[in-house]
């Protein structure tokens, strides 16, 4: 509850060096997570979230998760290490979780896709 | 912490005097009105005193009020209890899309049990027009069922002009009142409607007494057989204890009917335009023909679910028809029926005023309100404007 009526790393990245959406506001939950990478570490974490109750909180946990985090470290998060850092989710916002991880994942991706 | 409680449509809070009212029925008169004996007799009683007091809310006979356990058994009731009673004479039914989901899953089932069901449109406002119902009918249409007001967007529908079109072909018309009875005034002669569903706790009566009015003379078949209970048309022990409550909160509602109203709308009207001067949030349904407590808004770049647990953390406790809001995960059908698309759906609340909230409680909800909206928007991407996501297109799945 806290990281949702306190969300920490709300904002956008100018700089980020990958930027992973997820989601969609059609469906009530999308998600963008900025990251800021230093020798394969992630050193910073952003995000933009619309949704709900959970989804904002979700994102506030991973950009804190993945903070001083090895990029495979990082990919090995998973939407069940997200709920339980909450404290658990509800079944039915079990989804968040997994947005919030997808999201993650596609900001690594696109960190990757750019190295090459 | 200020406690402001605004979702009325979903429940109100008992009135002391229906409570007082019932009381007896909890303890010393437990008797089971079948009984032919003192206690028996004084459970009738009472059931039959509370029956005569909700008839006088509606303008109907007593022997017209048929209780039963819930406004949702009511809409069930009609819509099975009608359509089987009639299915000789044709198997089409017509439900508007704006209907309660004990209406709409009722017509699906009537389409498993091979009946045709047409779900009637509704315009930006959420009306329906019975010029569309005119259209709907066939040969085969036997009933149609419109809710008197939707509790989502507080639209109240033009009943009377739908009984209209619908008499002239003799089609049985059924309302959901739900909302509207104890809240405007609900006569079923002006409506003129063969069926006609209520609920008490929506009028400051208990939970779990309700009533289906059906006219004089229309068979229906039971949705519970059993006893002779309710004249042989709702079987099961009468929950005395709440139906007398019922009845205490409709002979109080049909005094105080002017009194609520001329209380209520004011403040309401203060809410909604108050957020019209706020940036991009939407009333949804009509400015003036609607629930005299009721403030609907959809509120773009931002999620209904949130905005209501933020209000919540503030002491305001209000509904939203947003997906993540929902069991079903699904936005509201009400909301997309009208027009309004999936994604400004996300942002839906709403807000319902009883007669327990004051002019101070509206000063500091639309002082907070405000605020949450802001800093959602802080937080969303979609800020600065949808962008190319707003055509949505991608299928919603819930990943497991």
């Amino acid at each position: 509850m806290d990281h949702f009526t306190n969300p920490r790393n709300v904002g956008d990245m100018a700089d980020a060096d990958g930027i992973g959406t997820e989601g969609n506001p059609t469906c009530g939950d999308a998600m963008k997570i900025y990251i800021k990478v230093r020798d394969g570490r992630i050193v910073d974490a952003k995000f933009k979230t619309f949704g709900c109750g959970a989804a904002i909180a979700v994102s506030s946990i991973v950009t804190e998760m993945v903070k001083g985090k090895t990029l495979d470290e990082a990919l090995a998060i998973s939407k069940e290490a997200v709920a339980a850092e909450l404290g658990g989710l509800p079944p039915q916002k079990m989804h968040c979780s997994n947005l919030g991880a997808d999201a993650l994942k596609k900001a690594i991706e696109d960190y990757r896709s750019k190295q090459k | 912490m200020k406690k402001i409680y605004l979702d009325h449509v979903a429940t109100n809070p008992l009135l002391p005097e229906v409570f007082d009212a019932m009381v007896p029925y909890l303890r010393e008169e437990f008797g089971n009105p079948l009984s032919v004996y003192e206690y028996g007799m004084r459970a009738k009683a009472a059931i039959e005193d509370a029956r005569e007091k909700v008839a006088g809310l509606i303008n109907a006979k007593p022997a017209e009020v048929i209780f039963t356990a819930s406004g949702a058994e009511a809409n069930n009731f009609a819509l099975r209890g009608i359509a089987l009673a009639r299915q000789n004479e044709g198997k089409h039914v017509l439900v508007s899309r704006m209907e309660h989901h004990s209406i709409l899953n009722s017509a699906r089932f009537l389409e498993k049990s091979g009946f045709a069901v047409t779900y009637l449109p509704v315009d930006k406002k959420g009306f329906v027009d019975p010029e569309t119902v005119k259209k709907a009918i066939t040969k085969e249409t036997i009933l149609i069922s419109v809710t008197h007001a939707s509790s989502e967007v507080g639209t109240i529908e033009p009943i009377k002009e739908i009984v209209k079109v619908a008499k002239e072909k003799n089609i049985i018309v059924h309302t959901d009142a739900v909302a509207t009875t104890g809240n405007i005034p609900v006569d079923v002669k002006d409506l003129g409607v063969d069926l006609m569903s209520m609920a008490a706790h929506q009028f400051y009566g208990p939970k779990g007494a309700a009533a289906l009015y059906v006219k004089q003379g229309m068979r229906i078949v039971p949705l519970i057989y059993g006893g002779i209970q309710e004249s042989g048309r709702r079987a099961g022990t009468e929950n005395v204890p709440a139906i007398v409550g019922m009845g205490k909160a409709a002979e109080i509602a049909r005094a105080e009917l002017q009194k609520r109203m001329e209380y209520i709308k004011p403040l309401r009207d203060r809410i909604i335009d108050t957020m019209a001067g706020v940036d991009r949030v939407y009333l949804t349904g009509d400015r003036d023909k609607r629930l005299p407590g009721h403030a609907s808004f959809c509120v773009e770049y931002i999620e209904g679910e949130a905005m209501l647990l933020l209000l919540a953390a503030k002491g305001i406790f209000s509904a939203s028809g947003s997906a993540c809001s929902s069991k079903a995960l699904k936005a509201s059908p009400v909301l997309l029926s009208m027009g309004i698309s999936s994604s400004l759906a996300q942002g839906s609340i709403v807000f319902t005023l009883g007669m327990g909230n004051t002019g101070e409680d509206v000063d500091y909800v639309v002082n907070e309100f405000p605020a949450v909206i802001k800093r959602l928007r802080e937080i969303s991407p979609y800020a600065q404007g949808w962008g190319d996501r707003e055509g949505g297109g991608e299928e919603c799945t819930v990943k497991e």
